[in-house]
């Protein structure tokens, strides 16, 4: 019985170790997801600016520019995922893999080629794992994002989207894309994060969240030089702005995501320790017991020899 | 519109840089030197790598280094936008002049050798003109 007891004091032991890692990591997400969603508003300016902007161009002139023009025949489509660089965030990145599977399904089946390009170790291991080529992969950053990231895959983006089919010069023409669709997670509150899809290229330039206001008259700009060359600079630092807005919701998400996996790790874990110390305690009465009944058992049992011999 | 300010936005892809009301903007941008009084007309410009100037309504002087981006113009409300910028005084000018010597020594064959010098001697010029 003693044995046992001590059984489960250790077992309470490593259950209280593993409580207070499982608190700490939960109290650093948490205040992790403020400085993230401060990032996310610090950034909105920017966005907005920009929207207004690339609005303005689009409303008073009528260029055609390759970002914005949809392909007659789309033939291949790049996927950014967006996940994260580690676990112990509960669903999170298995849920965006699962939207990406879902869109990689959908677009094969309106005969797409599909390219992959991935944030995240681990949609990386998952997609190394079953051997399905990526074509750009970047980590280490999930969990705070800075625009450089975003620019650099925007670049990326933006020249695999600009490489013409046609021209076999290119110096990769296989990576000719005709849309590019990213899945990543929406913050929508601290309890409520959903994977979502947007399709990023073609542009359509009015976007739900950063739209000017109704019946805000946009004033009648003049260009320098030109709308088209001023178009041609704006349209990328959009989809930077677009993809730092993405990666941003998706850090924020991910730290939602850890913190609640930890508060019910942290939780669990108070259970567990009930639970023992509750076990631990009645083998521990047990033992008290057993040994009273055999010290009265003994006891008896020399009165009755002592008296037998009388 | 003599008395009328300038509500100016500075604004780089993660921060709000600066924003406030001015007198006076004089930005680079691809066309040259564009100054800015209250009650221009509207206008989108592109920016080079360059130094922005704003005279406050305070009459203060404020100087940024930005790289690229562009300015609009509506309302007398302004917006520097650019993917980088600082203020003068969140310059590290050993670090700027130390970039522009590296850019320098790498020799200016490339267009981002090129770009990295021009980016790092708008910061320099940014601090001197503070200065």
């Amino acid at each position: 019985m003693a044995a046992s007891l001590r059984e489960y004091r250790a077992r309470i032991r490593s259950t209280q170790a593993t409580k207070k890692i499982t608190r700490a990591m939960e109290l650093i997400a948490a205040s992790r997801i403020i400085k993230a969603q401060q990032q996310a508003t610090a950034a909105a300016p920017y966005a907005r600016e920009l929207t207004r902007a690339v609005s303005a161009v689009a409303t008073f002139s009528n260029v055609d520019h390759p970002l914005t023009t949809e392909a007659e025949n789309p033939t291949r489509a790049a996927v950014l995922v967006v996940t994260s660089d580690r676990g112990l965030a509960g669903a999170y990145s298995s849920a965006v893999l699962k939207e990406a599977e879902r869109l990689a399904e959908k677009l094969r089946g309106e005969g797409k080629e599909i390219d992959l390009y991935v944030t995240g170790r681990k949609a990386l291991q998952y997609f190394n794992f079953r051997q399905r080529p990526l074509v750009e992969s970047w980590t280490g950053f999930s969990d705070k994002p800075a625009y450089e990231n975003a620019r650099e895959i925007g670049n990326t983006l933006v020249a695999s989207f600009n490489t013409d089919a046609d021209d076999t010069e290119a110096e990769h023409p296989e990576r000719a894309v005709d849309e590019l669709h990213i899945v990543f997670t929406r913050f929508k509150s601290m309890l409520v994060q959903t994977p979502d899809v947007i399709r990023l290229l073609p542009l359509e330039v009015v976007e739900g969240e950063e739209q000017p206001e109704e019946g805000e008259v946009l004033p009648l700009y003049e260009f320098e030089p030109s709308p088209s060359e001023v178009l041609d600079a704006l349209l990328p630092q959009y989809v930077n702005s677009r993809i730092y807005f993405c990666l941003l919701q998706a850090a924020a998400s991910e730290l939602a995501a850890r913190q609640r996996a930890m508060k019910s790790a942290t939780d669990n874990a108070e259970d567990l320790i009930q639970k023992y110390t509750r076990i631990a305690n009645q083998a521990r009465q047990a033992g008290i017991t057993q040994e009273i009944s055999e010290i009265v058992g003994g006891a008896s049992a020399l009165a009755d020899a002592t008296a037998g011999s009388e | 519109m003599a008395d009328s300010t300038l509500h100016v936005e500075l604004v780089a892809a993660d921060r709000t840089v600066w924003s406030g009301e001015a007198k006076t903007i004089v930005a680079r941008t691809v066309e040259g030197d564009i100054g800015v009084l209250p009650g221009h007309a509207p206008v989108l410009s592109l920016l080079v790598d360059g130094v922005v100037e704003i005279d406050t309504a305070d009459g203060e002087t404020w100087i940024a280094a930005v790289e690229g981006g562009f300015l609009s113009i509506a309302d007398d409300r302004v917006s520097i936008l650019s993917e980088d910028a600082q203020m003068s005084h969140e310059i590290d000018i050993e670090k700027a002049k130390a970039d522009v010597a590296e850019a320098e020594a790498d020799g200016l064959d490339s267009e981002e050798a090129q770009e990295r010098l021009q980016r790092a001697q708008a910061k320099v010029r940014a601090v001197e003109r503070a200065g």
